[in-house]
């Protein structure tokens, strides 16, 4: 006799790796605010994937590309949980920073040279003991970006990455990954990849306008 | 009461052999004699038939490739407090018994280790980690248990009865009394200690004098033994010198783990941890080089200490090959373990947080990384700083760029709009770097959002400051 119970089609379709295009249903995809509504009505979860890397590609420094991000990160570090920034391309600035709602005390920064700063990321995600760790990092290639998506899962961390808009063409392991570009005076966030269902097509969310 | 003793027949050998370990047949020569006499030989050296008593001559002559260093009397006083620090987790009596034994009141804390079975195991396992031969003894006399342990390693008599009567069973020659005494009590036909303590005292006396019998009162529990209590010292600092010169931070690492074993021992000693301690190497002609360890929350694992000094080591570029290694810990804060949520889910490979720090300073360099604090200032620059965040600042009314140039820099090309401004800030005439700017926020022909300044007064020479990204 058979101890082991066959699984029925309908916890098959549960499991949470598994998403149908047709489902009426979002697949479980946990997930951290992003704090603008709008975005999160769209996104799979309701936010910025937990335990994954998320990818964000923008045009120009100063588009809103890290406006995009703040929300999200300043109400982490109000839970006390630490934020890294890994080689940042300019000075973080504290005035703006703390008026985004930053606790300044949860948030650290590590200069690092390229090499360095991937093996950084990937140590701070895997330690388990950061809530999100945002890199800097323009020249990192597909095996970097998969061991940083799976130090994301071990850890669970949120991971965010930003890089130009020129390497959109590529390939890429990230769970999420986010065009930020600008025309007619407005910011545009498009989606380029999700893991899970969109619930449209169109830009996701328009900023500055 | 119960004491254990324990005593350590090699401890001349390691002291003298700290920098690099022993390799091949080795003797220690006496210190105190003028004629160079072997004080002690390795095993090695013994299968050579090298002897203790020989003159140095003679064992060269047995053995071509002894390798022979003094003993050290100082190093060994050294040693056997390092021992004594490592002790002190197990008891909160410890005694040195020099040259080479360490007694211990284990009575209190036998129920805290389980027994007296657990708590040996945990001695015999820990000393055999750190390299050193022992024995040990325990028994309700301090002086019966030194007498056990050089004779019977491992004996154990918690009772009173069965100490003087194991002790009766007992040659002359083991019973810790001087060999003169030993020497004219065989003469008088005794051989064993129960035949000696069958005399009545006043002729014991006058046969052995005074000494003789306080001592074998001192044994049979008869007399109170005065054990002065070690205690743990204030700070730590050894140093390790090299017979020759060691170069490359490689040959450096026995001598460093022997250095940061003795630290941890202390430490467990003191309840303590260690925050930052500095390692120096000394070269020839004076010069040295000094390497500091600093940690983000104190540390005691003697392990990672290891690990951490040979990170930072390894980093260094020695200008010349190295005469001696110290190991200076001036301060040694309270260890405070880490606390852990008790419903956190543990993950595998899971650190905290000070352990994830040191890991990247230790990668990085201690400059790598940073924290950003605010600064009560109203030029823009000086208001962000690295540095600890501390107390909340008001903040500026006005909407502040998240980046900031590391320097302001001219804009090309100029600004597509202004989207708001001017804001003036004039600020910082008192310390003679003052500022006099019309801030705006602009936007580029790429749509970007810059913070950017003019002079008063002028509408050219966009200078661009930050990014509202």
């Amino acid at each position: 006799m058979n101890a082991i119970a066959t699984p029925t089609l309908a916890q098959v379709l549960d499991h949470p790796g598994i998403w149908r295009r047709s489902a009426d249903r979002q697949p479980r995809v946990r997930a951290l605010s992003t704090g603008w509504t709008s975005l999160d009505a769209k996104l799979p979860g309701g936010g910025w994937p937990q335990g994954a890397l998320s990818e964000i590609l923008f045009e120009h420094d100063g588009l809103g590309e890290l406006d995009l991000v703040m929300p999200a990160l300043a109400a982490l570090t109000q839970e006390h949980r630490r934020v890294i920034f890994v080689a940042p391309p300019y000075l973080p600035y504290a005035p703006a920073l703390a008026a985004a709602g930053v606790d300044l005390r949860f948030l650290h920064e590590i200069q690092a040279g390229s090499t360095e700063a991937a093996w950084s990321m990937e140590q701070c995600l895997r330690s388990g003991c950061c809530g999100a760790v945002v890199g800097w990092l323009p020249d990192i290639d597909y095996r970097s970006l998969r061991r940083l998506q799976l130090a994301a899962e071990s850890g669970d961390a949120c991971a965010m990455i930003f890089r130009p808009a020129a390497h959109a063409a590529q390939n890429s392991p990230a769970a999420l990954r986010l065009k930020v570009s600008n025309s007619d005076e407005a910011t545009y966030v498009d989606v380029l990849k999700s893991r899970g269902l969109l619930t449209t097509t169109a830009p996701l969310l328009r900023m500055r306008a | 009461m119960l004491w254990a003793c324990l005593r350590f027949p090699g401890l001349a050998f390691s002291a003298a052999f700290a920098a690099t370990p022993e390799a091949g047949p080795s003797a220690l020569l006496d210190h105190r004699t003028r004629q160079r006499l072997i004080a002690a030989a390795n095993a090695e050296a013994t299968t050579h038939g090298v002897r203790r008593g020989q003159s140095l001559a003679a064992a060269r002559a047995l053995c071509s490739s002894l390798e022979v260093r003094p003993r050290d009397p100082d190093a060994e006083g050294r040693l056997l407090a390092e021992l004594a620090a490592w002790c002190y987790q197990f008891s909160g009596h410890v005694s040195l018994v020099p040259p080479h034994a360490i007694l211990m009141e284990v009575g209190a804390s036998l129920r805290l280790f389980d027994g007296w079975p657990v708590l040996a195991e945990r001695l015999r396992s820990g000393l055999a980690a750190q390299g050193h031969a022992h024995t040990l003894a325990a028994t309700p006399f301090a002086a019966a248990s030194w007498v056990f342990a050089a004779h019977a390693d491992g004996m154990v008599l918690p009772e009173r009865e069965g100490v003087r009567r194991m002790l009766g069973a007992l040659p002359l020659n083991q019973s810790g009394l001087p060999v003169a005494t030993v020497t004219s009590l065989h003469a008088m036909g005794f051989r064993r200690l129960e035949e000696v303590f069958r005399l009545p005292r006043p002729e014991l006396t006058r046969r052995i004098g005074r000494e003789g019998v306080n001592w074998l009162d001192r044994i049979r529990g008869e007399a109170a033994d005065a054990l002065p209590a070690w205690q743990p010292p204030a700070n730590f600092r050894q140093k390790i010198e090299f017979d020759g010169e060691l170069d490359g931070s490689q040959p450096l690492l026995f001598p460093l783990r022997r250095l940061t074993r003795a630290l941890a021992n202390l430490l467990a000693a003191r309840d303590g941890g260690v925050q930052r301690f500095t390692l120096t190497l000394d070269h020839a002609r004076g010069e040295s080089t000094r390497v500091v360890v600093a940690m983000a929350a104190p540390q005691r694992d003697a392990e990672r200490l290891f690990e951490l000094a040979r990170t930072r080591l390894e980093r260094v570029t020695l200008p010349a090959p190295a005469r001696a290694i110290e190991l200076d810990a001036e301060e040694l804060p309270v260890f405070r373990p880490p606390l852990r949520d008790l419903f956190e889910p543990v993950r595998g490979d899971g650190l905290d947080w000070p352990a994830l720090d040191e890991r990247l300073r230790a990668r990085l360099g201690d400059a790598a990384l940073r924290q950003i604090a605010l600064v009560a200032d109203h030029r823009p620059e000086r208001a962000s700083r690295y540095g600890t965040p501390g107390a909340t600042v008001s903040l500026p009314r006005r909407r502040r760029p998240l980046w900031l140039l590391p320097r302001p820099m001219p804009m090309r090309p100029d600004p597509a709009a202004v989207l708001a401004g001017p804001e003036r800030i004039e600020s910082g005439w008192w310390d003679g770097d003052d500022a006099r700017r019309d801030y705006y926020i602009v936007r580029t022909v790429h749509g970007q959002q810059a913070w950017a300044y003019l002079p008063p007064g002028t509408l050219d020479g966009w200078m661009l400051h930050g990014w509202f990204a």
